[in-house]
């Protein structure tokens, strides 16, 4: 049933609209002259200057950069791990603790960022890197597992079977035959991760130390004390990182199983 | 497939998942519960005393007013959120394969980009003399500035704003793969419009648009920052409650037991979605 009229097609114009505008002014008033972003004073980079100026920003920016990439690269390897292995083994309990793992991403946010502190200074672990690597890799994780067992569930299990039989063991399989097929799930689920990661500000705020600043973190805190146009400019800088990240995730899930699927990358997010 | 006896090889890859998860996932939820149930020291930690205490404290006016309060604000924008985002849903599975994969991609980047800038957007947007100010009062609509940041009105927006695409994807993801022929042959068994779409499609795309509710009304409720930001200090949400008793107050075991109540009720809506839509796992997530 073909449905001829317009209207609806305006609505999802008018609306797609709607939902780029806050976005589209914080990019142009990042270049804006004038102090307050009120009015228009024409083009500057000023704030891009006084934004690379800014020491401390960069090393919030550091942090963000060993924070996102610690994160993604455990999750990774936990998450892709327990994606195989859950497909081949079959042990009591199986589904709670596959149930639990997937948890942190239904969670709201500030239970699991206020689980984590209480628990944190209950093992008497120091607030810093190290606990921010372990808060964001339990979110992370859920990504990158739910996208490799996706994949597992559509991939030609003779092929690794053909492998076996012809007399390779199971780890030369897993690296030769397995492990090139669930790449690209497992690469667009750790850009994922490291684009969550590298915006999450509820849970870090729980979890930071006093030298472990992220970038989010410092975007929270200016825009609380007072705006100044410095963080336009950052806030636009941190969206073109997330859109290169998310373009080259949508790349390598086309490549890895045909077309239609950034579907499946923006589906499974849940937060 | 007989779960074999024999120990097998691949069990050794399951090990750090399950360790990372009882350790850093289960741990944590646990520690929350008993935490809740501990009295509070004198100056700062807990005693390992046993208390119900704090889930009494829960009960004083103060504090079950911030749980109406919030629950109303959730109501609200979940509303709302349907409202604008059910037909977007619907509208967009009729489209083309080639524009739906359009729209996917451009809904994409609101809904991976850090909320936080988004919502910086609508300060520059709603702040006095701002952007809607100058379109408002250049129209001649009003004549004088609205003020409309930091009020209820400013974090409603910023609600809908934050979590509108998680309706749009869910209602989308049921939407898609409804068989739209069950919807002609209604119509040519002559049903109304309005008869086909409420016997047929909207009972089809029902689990999607349960998912998409519980996928807003749950963070509705925790997300403190929106609150925050847009509101000012006058909406205070349960999840401001929660920093505020954790950061400020220094009051874990009550923070816990908030964080439970909010955990219970948002299991229980799930729950309650299970039941509903006869489904496993939330439409749209997978």
């Amino acid at each position: 049933m073909k449905n001829k009229t317009v209207l609806p097609n305006v609505y999802l114009a008018v609306l797609m609209i709607l939902m780029y505008v806050p976005i589209v002014l914080v990019i142009i008033f990042s270049f804006n002259e004038n102090k307050l972003s009120v009015r228009w004073d024409g083009f500057s980079w000023r704030w891009y200057e006084a934004l690379f100026a800014d020491r401390a920003m960069f090393e919030s920016l550091v942090n963000s950069l060993i924070l996102g990439g610690s994160a993604s690269l455990a999750a990774a390897v936990i998450g892709t791990l327990g994606a195989v292995g859950s497909s081949k083994v079959k042990l009591p309990g199986k589904d709670a603790v596959e149930y639990l793992s997937t948890l942190p991403m239904m969670i709201p946010e500030i239970i699991l960022g206020m689980v984590f502190m209480v628990f944190f200074s209950l093992i008497g672990l120091p607030f810093g890197m190290m606990t921010l690597i372990i808060a964001h890799t339990a979110f992370c994780i859920p990504y990158v597992f739910m996208l490799v067992r996706a994949r597992l569930v559509g991939m030609d299990k003779s092929l690794e079977e053909a492998a076996l039989d012809l007399g390779a063991s199971k780890i030369y399989a897993f690296f030769t035959v397995v492990l090139p097929l669930i790449a690209p799930a497992i690469l667009s689920g750790m850009l994922l991760s490291f684009a969550m990661s590298f915006d999450d500000v509820i849970i870090s705020m729980f979890v930071t130390g006093v030298d472990s600043n992220t970038l989010p973190l410092r975007v929270y805190s200016q825009i609380k004390t007072g705006v100044t146009p410095e963080i336009n400019a950052l806030c636009t800088l941190i969206l073109l990182v997330t859109v290169l990240i998310l373009a080259l995730a949508a790349v390598l899930s086309r490549i890895g199983r045909g077309k239609k699927e950034p579907e499946q990358a923006a589906e499974i997010e849940a937060r | 497939m007989k779960p074999k006896r024999r120990f097998r090889s691949e069990t050794l890859m399951l090990v750090p998942l399950y360790v990372f998860t009882l350790v850093f996932v289960l741990g944590p939820l646990v520690y929350m519960v008993i935490l809740s149930f501990l009295q509070r020291a004198e100056t700062w930690g807990v005693t390992n005393e046993f208390t119900v205490q704090n889930y009494a404290g829960i009960l004083e006016p103060v504090y079950l007013n911030t749980f109406v309060e919030s629950f109303k604000l959730a109501t609200l924008s979940t509303l709302l959120i349907i409202l604008l985002g059910y037909p977007f849903g619907y509208f967009m599975a009729k489209l083309s394969q080639k524009w739906k994969g359009r729209m996917m991609m451009l809904l994409m980047i609101p809904f991976w980009t850090s909320s936080l800038i988004r919502l910086y957007g609508w300060i520059i947007i709603f702040r006095a003399n701002g952007i809607l100010d100058k379109i408002l009062m250049g129209l001649g609509i009003t004549d004088a500035p609205l003020k409309l940041l930091y009020t209820y009105p400013a974090v409603v927006v910023g609600m809908i704003y934050a979590l509108l695409p998680f309706m749009i994807f869910s209602v989308y993801s049921s939407a898609e793969k409804m068989d739209w022929s069950l919807v002609e042959a209604a119509r040519d068994l002559g049903a109304s419009r309005i008869r086909a779409f409420l016997t047929v499609t909207l009972k089809m795309t029902l689990p999607g648009l349960l998912s998409g509710v519980i996928l807003t009304f749950v963070p509705s409720m925790g997300l403190f920052f929106i609150a925050d930001i847009l509101g000012g200090n006058k909406v205070v949400l349960v999840g401001s409650l929660i920093q505020d008793q954790l950061m400020k107050a220094h009051n874990w075991p009550f923070a816990a037991a908030l964080s439970v109540i909010l955990t219970l009720l948002t299991s229980l809506l799930i729950v309650l979605y299970r039941r509903l839509a006869g489904v496993k796992d939330l439409e749209g997530l997978v």
